[in-house]
């Protein structure tokens, strides 16, 4: 939803950033106001999880240059856990697992982490249990998830289920949905989807990555901005992905760079 | 058939001590032993020309090459003694407040601070029946030179009878203490004897409490009779200005269930010696580890588990975490004879490396003459890894927290199946806590 004179949540301006000395980002821009959904799209390997891992603080990615603001803050300046507590959230397109932690323990914690931020009180077990079973109602996850260890095991699709999860219990300012459709059944999508909007507020932000417009017809984005080569190609309104389902890739070429939404 | 991982790094150098000279001046330390009946002297007795026959290892010793002694073969230790331990003194009996609760300071049975039960015989060196004669200093396992000192300088030992077809719902808290202003030489022994068709729990305890250094070197011989079951539970937690040497020779008869749970984070230097001898046919054992290491501790298991009857299974799980400077060692052997047919044996060693630093050295060894067998052995060396370590800080945790939150879950495996649920919490915040200190 596209609001006059909302503020600006995410504001990147010609950031470069390279991996393994590599530069994969090369100078894109973008600005997300709150309210606004955006979606990123664009071919394999373009740079859009190094983009998102960027945002969120990856150690591996190395920024060279340009300005991230988030919230009118220096996003880079901070450790990925105070960006993950400052609101900025990454659904990762590939969840990790890890054995031995339990899902329900590292939710608690998470959410913790962010209350203690927020100089709240922490929450007990029992006050986190009420909490998380009235979450797992957004993305309709069964109980018996929370009790398992960290993604070990789930299909890919329950892995989606469990990030969109963690989401509806951080409630970021910025989220930012890397591919979470993909692996998702079709039932699963119009869940995961309708949870992701049921999340949505006039002063938070969704930036999600996808290939398809399946998603887009769920999760309506204000702008979509096609990615290529480690920057922002073109960007257009909804109606693009439909061009871009028709058409491909192809059609647009390198400098044919659209004047980025204001 | 054995795979050996080794993480690279020079090993320290014995320094030249007369060795013979120090082992002679240890047994001499048992002059003040307290009177105990003829047969247990004999026992004691019978332990001299195995120690004339042995030297104090060094690292030339396969056994021992990773395992440097030097530094207590350096200390000028004194022989224990009880000493007037108040009940106010005591630590941790947080979380197991139902246990049964025996306590040995400093080697020697202290009955004024232990709780017992009528279900449960209790004995000591002044009680000692003659009964015990066919167990006690009887496990095959010891007969090595630690084990031989501790029987030659027996100054007390703990003696629990589990009775035939007695189940006992509460663990059974076996503490042993070592307090002191003087470096000490302290011998715990303890035997458990327990008897067909009986089930029980017992939590072997070393900790330390004194301001001067401890030699602990105990021996622990538990005898699990046909169709009985013992859990055990070993703590290894001294300080850190310990020196613990530690045998477990356990023995098996047929239909057995032997569960072994050792868990070590104490100790300068520590070794551990859990053996299990499969005398029975269609035993099942389960001898897991976990042993953290900081500083510049150095911690040492070496078990062997024996076959000899058919249809015997054995499942071993050997976890080390090791951080700053610190060494772990693991030796795991399994002897599978041409009798023991049809054993089905698995151990897995696995380690986690917290700095550049830390180093292992494990190797699972397996004798397996046998052939109609399923063996299974494995190691592995890891990390935390960076990509989980930056998933959980992409959801706010910080570093240190997300860390202790993967070393946990390494450890959990373990913990997880720790017969006791109450000790659960309080192992997993010692770890913690070993590893912040
Ligand atoms: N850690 C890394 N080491 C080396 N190369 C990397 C690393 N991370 C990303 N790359 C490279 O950067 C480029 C962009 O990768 P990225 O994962 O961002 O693409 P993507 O747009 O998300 O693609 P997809 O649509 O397939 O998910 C690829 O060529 C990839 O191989
Ligand atoms: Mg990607």
């Amino acid at each position: 939803m596209i609001i006059e004179n909302s503020p600006v949540i995410l504001s990147v301006q010609n950031l470069t950033a390279a991996v393994e000395g590599i530069e994969i980002i090369k100078g894109l821009s973008l600005e997300i106001k709150a309210g606004e959904i955006h979606a990123i799209m664009g071919p394999n390997g373009s740079g859009k999880s190094t983009f998102s891992k960027v945002l969120a603080g990856h150690p591996d990615y190395t920024v060279t240059g340009g300005k991230v603001l988030y919230q009118g803050k220096n996003l880079l300046e901070l450790e990925p856990e105070e960006r993950a507590r400052e609101g900025v959230f990454l659904a990762f397109q590939y969840p990790l697992e890890i054995p031995g932690v339990s899902n329900l323990d590292f939710l608690r914690v998470a959410y913790n982490a962010k209350r203690k931020h927020q100089e709240l009180e922490e929450v007990d077990i029992f006050d986190f249990d009420d909490l998380v079973h009235e979450r797992l109602e957004v993305v309709k996850m069964d109980p018996a998830f929370l009790e398992r260890s960290v993604n070990e095991g789930f299909s890919g699709g329950e892995k989606k289920r469990n990030e969109i999860l963690q989401m509806a219990l951080l409630e970021p300012t910025l989220a930012i949905l890397d591919e979470t459709d993909s692996g998702l059944d079709i039932d699963a999508l119009k869940i995961v989807a309708n949870g992701v909007n049921q999340l949505m507020r006039p002063d938070n932000a969704t930036l999600m990555i996808t290939h398809y417009q399946r998603l887009l017809d769920y999760i309506v984005p204000d702008f979509i901005h096609v990615m290529q080569g480690g920057r922002i190609l073109t960007t257009g309104g909804k109606e693009l992905a439909l061009e871009l389902e028709a058409k491909g890739y192809d059609w647009l070429q390198e400098g044919e760079l659209a004047e980025v939404t204001a | 058939m054995s795979i050996e991982v080794s993480t690279p790094n020079a090993r320290p150098h014995s320094t030249g001590v007369d060795r013979d000279a120090v082992l002679k001046q240890w047994l001499t330390l048992r002059a003040d032993l307290p009177q105990a009946p003829d047969w247990v002297q004999g026992v004691r007795d019978r332990a001299l020309p195995l120690l004339q026959e042995q030297a104090l290892p060094t690292l030339r010793d396969e056994d021992w090459r990773f395992t440097d002694l030097a530094p207590l073969y350096q200390v000028a230790w004194q022989a224990a003694s009880p000493t007037g331990l108040q009940i106010g003194d005591l630590p941790l009996r947080t979380g197991l407040e139902g246990a049964l609760q025996l306590i040995c300071v400093n080697g020697f049975y202290a009955p004024h601070l232990s709780t017992t039960d009528s279900n449960l015989t209790v004995q000591s060196l002044t009680t000692l029946e003659p009964s015990l004669q066919p167990y006690l200093g009887q496990q095959p396992q010891a007969g090595d030179v630690f084990a031989s000192l501790n029987t030659y300088s027996l100054s007390d030992v703990l003696v629990l009878r589990v009775p035939p077809n007695q189940s006992l719902e509460q663990p059974i808290h076996c503490l042993f203490i070592t307090v002191g202003d003087l470096p000490i030489m302290a011998h715990p022994r303890l035997l458990v004897v327990a008897e067909s068709g009986s089930v029980a729990t017992l939590i072997e305890d070393y900790v330390s409490l004194g301001t001067a250094p401890v030699f602990t070197n105990a021996v622990s011989e538990l005898f699990v009779a046909a169709n009985a079951t013992l859990n055990h539970v070993r703590l290894q937690r001294q300080s850190l200005d310990t020196f613990h040497i530690g045998k477990t020779g356990v023995t098996q008869a047929q239909d057995s269930h032997y569960r072994a749970f050792n868990l070590s984070w104490g100790a300068q230097i520590s070794r551990h010696e859990p053996e299990v001898i499969l005398q029975g046919a269609q035993t099942d054992t389960q001898l897991d580890g976990l042993t953290l290491a900081v500083g510049t501790q150095l911690a040492d298991t070496h078990s062997a588990i024996a076959f000899q009857q058919p249809r015997c299974t054995a499942r071993q799980l050997h976890k080390c975490i090791i951080d700053d400077r610190a060494r772990a060692v693991f030796n795991g052997k399994i002897f599978v004879p041409k009798v023991a047919q049809e054993t089905n044996a698995g151990q897995l060693s696995r380690n986690l490396l917290l700095s550049p630093k830390a180093r292992v050295d494990t190797k699972p060894q397996l004798e397996i003459v046998a052939d109609n067998v399923k063996c299974a052995h494995g190691a592995t060396v890891s990390q935390l890894d960076a990509d989980e370590v930056f998933y959980l800080q992409s959801r706010g945790l910080d570093h240190d927290s997300a860390c202790d939150l993967l070393v946990n879950a390494f450890a959990t495996e373990v913990i997880d199946k720790v017969p006791v649920p109450e000790l659960r919490p309080a192992l997993r915040q010692a770890i913690l806590a070993q590893l912040h200190s």
